[in-house]
């Protein structure tokens, strides 16, 4: 980080005021204790998310157009700029981190709980016949849950892990090609060639589409035909929190593209200055590094 | 070499007043004195809470309370004291000095900013609300599985647990933001020439805590996350009949849990060495090096955390791995312990309150650090763990690391943000009852863990009954001397002796080159370092 010693030739921006923060956590706080009270079993909690849900929704749609309003009667030069580039690398850095969390829990159970379980002295320990393998789907026994509750857990007996060589790699392919209609939709906005970028992103958009819907696919044959659900221990807990929380990323990022999309339809962004399209692209790419390390540790090896 | 105007605003000089000032501020001091007032509260809040288990055990047997309340009381007191009033602290000084002392203009994100501080109160809700609902025979109460919440027992907790892994992830996300902010900031608003080795110390704090924030916050999230699926939607991470393992709760919780620990210290790391300085009269004893451990200490903070759980059960190869890395910890650590002292060695000194909690603090600090270092020993620990010898540890670096040191800061400064003189002898006697009775409390706590007496029970045997007694009556004590300092906080808002500019003799820095209060924007003209 270089420029310190630049000029500033011009003020910085400080916004005025606003009240889209305060709302937007209060929706956070009745969505969260509506959710809370929902999986408590008062049913009361659905009406609290909806709500929540709602408020969350517009302040999100409010905030985001006053900046895009601002972004566009120029209210933003380089200073700002730099400030959200540094801004959006750190957000994406801690985004990393909380995958780094999921995958190492599989690492854990893979390398270490399970061969652990089966590696017993065979007279001290209740897993006698517990073959220590990846995938698995743990031992079974006796599990004490919320509340206290006694539930006695039994692997699913056909059970079968997911192969990487069918759907998933199709959506490495969707996922990685869209990385690539990306690059080129920034390289047409570079070159001032509105075109290219409306038709980059719309593949863009419809790649990222196409891998939610393979993604459902995906689920919905695990859970039905496969024996393969998150209550399939270690393994079917590590996939669906894994390939789940990347789904949903996508989603967002799919979201995302679409504004600015639909952004670019309108004819904003410049050859010079575009944050907004370049924010979403670096966190696409992002989804995509994930992706890699999914299909590479989780379907693959 | 820049004149600019370096503040800038939409349509101008509309700022509502009242409550919506607060609610919709952007400005960063405004948020500062937010975020402070809000950790002022959730500090009395807290203390609270501590003082209820302190009653309870002030004799042997169960006198005041269920074991289950006590359990909620102590978790809670620790969650509420390290996000809610520790961490807080740390971000309202970061909100109000950071762009002071670098010639900003103000934070480089400031709506985020206001986020940031508004999502603390909706989390500070959810983790009390158990409480009252409660009280309506609504669950059985907050989260009753000590601040950790370990897997299998918070697994099956009721549900508090839920409300405390939803306030954690509030808590997580205001962390990220104030962590965005900071960096950025300070990356990036720097007044002219000032370069990264000429910045005050206390941005370098903040610069790695927020580094660190960014690393292991969202390991934490992602932890009560498995938490929360393996509660209520049949994930098996946490348990062995699935393959889980209750173990990993521990790893992934002190991956975030010990650099924690770093984040509350290094912001006070950072301003206290200006402090030493100011009232030393001299300039702060080797920048460099204390750059330099700062990061090491950062760097190492990652890679220890399983000095948390030595006893669980872990190969020799990572008990001995663990160990020595945590050991290596002090080596940085002294250096910055050696720079302070060489900061006020052959000082003039004076001893204004900031400066008695200052030099207090090396003092209790360096006891905390030293009882560290005991513990990390891999043989020692397996007596003292899970004792009262933790606690006292923890206390030492926590409250006289963490919360003294934030109290110099407010004594430091308090003029700078009021523009008032606070009241010097009630600082000064503030500053006298909090050291004797928190080393009254603590001390004992120390022989107490040595004698085999386990944390976290309501009841004990008999031999421990006057250390504890001693130990309660000294925490009631330090909590009513904490009055004195809500009391003198309220009357320098409200009115006192004028403050100079300069407000400290010794004083050095952009801060006390602005008027006391600072105009409502700082830095309408960036200053030009040389
Ligand atoms: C040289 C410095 C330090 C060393 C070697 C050290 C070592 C340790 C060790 C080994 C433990 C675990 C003890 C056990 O549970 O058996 C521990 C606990 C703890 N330490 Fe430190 N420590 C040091 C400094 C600090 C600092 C600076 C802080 C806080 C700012 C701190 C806060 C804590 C806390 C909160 C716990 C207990 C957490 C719990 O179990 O609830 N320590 N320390
Ligand atoms: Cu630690």
């Amino acid at each position: 980080m270089s420029s310190q010693t630049h000029n500033h030739s011009h003020h910085y921006y400080v916004p005025n005021p606003v009240a889209y923060p305060v709302i937007l956590s209060l929706g956070l706080l009745t969505l969260a204790s509506g959710f809370i009270f929902k999986i408590n079993n008062y049913p009361a909690g659905r009406w609290m998310m909806i709500a929540g849900a709602l408020i969350i929704l517009s302040m999100v749609f409010s905030w985001m157009g006053k900046v895009i309003s601002e972004s566009e009667t120029g209210m933003f030069k380089s200073w700002e700029d730099k400030s959200f580039r540094v801004g959006m690398i750190v957000f994406i850095s801690s985004e990393v981190a909380f995958f780094a969390a999921f995958f190492g829990a599989l690492f854990f159970m893979r390398v270490i709980s399970v061969p652990e379980l089966a590696h017993f002295d065979p007279n001290y320990t209740m897993y006698k016949d517990f073959v220590a393998s990846w995938p698995s789907i743990g031992p079974g026994g006796n599990v004490i849950r919320f509340g206290g509750a006694l539930e006695t857990y039994k692997p699913a007996a056909n059970f079968t892990p997911m192969a990487a060589w069918g759907l998933p790699a199709v959506n490495t392919l969707l996922l990685l090609s869209s990385g690539v209609t990306v690059t080129w939709a920034h390289w047409g906005l570079i070159k001032n060639n509105r075109n290219q970028l409306i038709i980059g992103l719309f593949l863009t958009v419809a790649l990222g589409i196409s891998f939610l819907i393979c993604q459902a696919t995906e689920y919905h044959h695990a859970y039905t035909e496969m024996g393969l659900t998150l209550g399939a221990g270690a393994y079917g807990s590590s996939f669906f929190m894994l390939t789940g929380f990347h789904g949903f990323h996508v989603l967002l990022g799919t979201i995302m593209l679409i504004v600015i999309l639909i952004r670019s339809i309108k004819g904003h962004f410049t050859a010079d200055r575009h944050f907004g399209f370049e924010g979403v692209a670096w966190y696409w790419h992002f989804v995509d590094v994930v992706w890699l390390g999914l299909f590479v540790f989780v379907y693959w090896l | 070499m820049s004149n600019a105007t370096a503040v800038h605003h939409d349509a101008h000089d509309a700022h509502p007043t009242g409550i919506m000032r607060w609610l919709t501020t952007t400005n960063h001091k405004d948020i500062g004195t937010m975020y402070l007032t809000f950790s002022l509260i959730m500090f009395l809040v807290g203390g609270s809470m501590i003082l209820g288990v302190r009653a309870e055990l002030f004799k042997p047997g169960l006198q005041l309370m269920r074991p289950e309340f006590f359990n909620q009381l102590i978790g809670v007191h620790a969650l509420v004291m390290i996000f809610a009033a520790l961490m807080p602290a740390a971000t309202g000084f970061a909100n109000w000095m950071l762009p002071l002392q670098i010639g900003a203009p103000d934070m480089a994100l400031p709506r985020l900013n206001n986020w940031g501080f508004w999502l603390l109160p909706p989390a500070a809700i959810l983790l009390t609300l158990p409480f009252t609902l409660a009280l309506f025979g609504i669950g059985d109460g907050a989260v009753a599985t000590g601040w950790t919440m370990y897997a299998p027992l918070s697994v099956q907790g009721g549900i508090g647990v839920d409300f405390a892994i939803f306030s954690v992830h509030l808590l997580g996300i205001s962390s990220v933001l104030g962590s965005i902010n900071v960096i950025v900031t300070i990356l990036n608003m720097r007044a002219p020439g000032m370069t990264l080795m000429k910045m005050p110390m206390f941005a370098w704090g903040w610069l790695i805590t927020a580094f660190l924030l960014i690393a292991t916050i969202p390991v934490l999230a992602g932890a009560v996350t498995m938490l929360l699926t393996d509660r209520h939607f049949g994930t098996h991470f946490f348990d062995a009949a699935g393959g889980g393992d209750p173990i990993l709760f521990q790893h992934l919780f002190w991956f975030f849990g010990h650099p924690e620990v770093y984040i509350l210290l290094l912001p006070v790391w950072g301003f206290m060495p200006q402090i030493l300085q100011t009232f030393s009269r001299k300039p702060m004893y080797g920048y460099k090096a204390q750059v330099y451990s700062l990061w090491a200490i950062g760097a190492l903070s990652v890679v220890v955390w399983a000095h948390h759980f030595f006893t669980v059960g872990m190969p020799v190869p990572a008990l001995l791995y663990f160990m020595y890395s945590t050991m290596s910890i002090s080596l940085p650590l002294a250096v910055l312990f050696y720079c302070w002292i060489a900061t006020i060695w052959k000082g003039s000194l004076s001893f204004e309150t900031p400066m008695l909690f200052a030099v207090g603090w090396i003092i209790l600090f360096g006891i905390g650090g030293l009882t560290g270092l005991v513990l990390a020993d891999v043989a020692a620990d397996a007596q003292y763990h899970h004792s009262y010898f933790v606690v006292a540890h923890f206390h030492y670096t926590l409250f006289a690391g963490g919360i003294m040191g934030i109290m110099a800061g407010v004594y430091y400064w308090l003029p700078k943000m009021t523009g008032h003189m606070y009241n010097e002898k009630l600082g000064k006697i503030h500053f006298w009852l909090t050291a004797i009775s928190f080393n009254m409390t603590f001390i004992p706590q120390f022989f107490l863990g040595l004698a085999g007496m386990p944390r976290r029970i309501p009841d004990y045997a008999l031999q421990f009954a006057e250390f504890n007694m001693i130990s309660s009556i000294a925490a009631f004590a330090l909590g009513l001397s904490q009055l004195l300092f809500v009391y003198n906080i309220i009357m320098c808002v409200r009115g006192g002796k004028k403050a100079t500019d300069k407000v400290w003799e010794g004083a050095q820095g952009l801060e006390w080159t602005l008027p006391s209060p600072p105009p409502y924007h700082s830095f309408t003209e960036q200053p030009t370092i040389k």
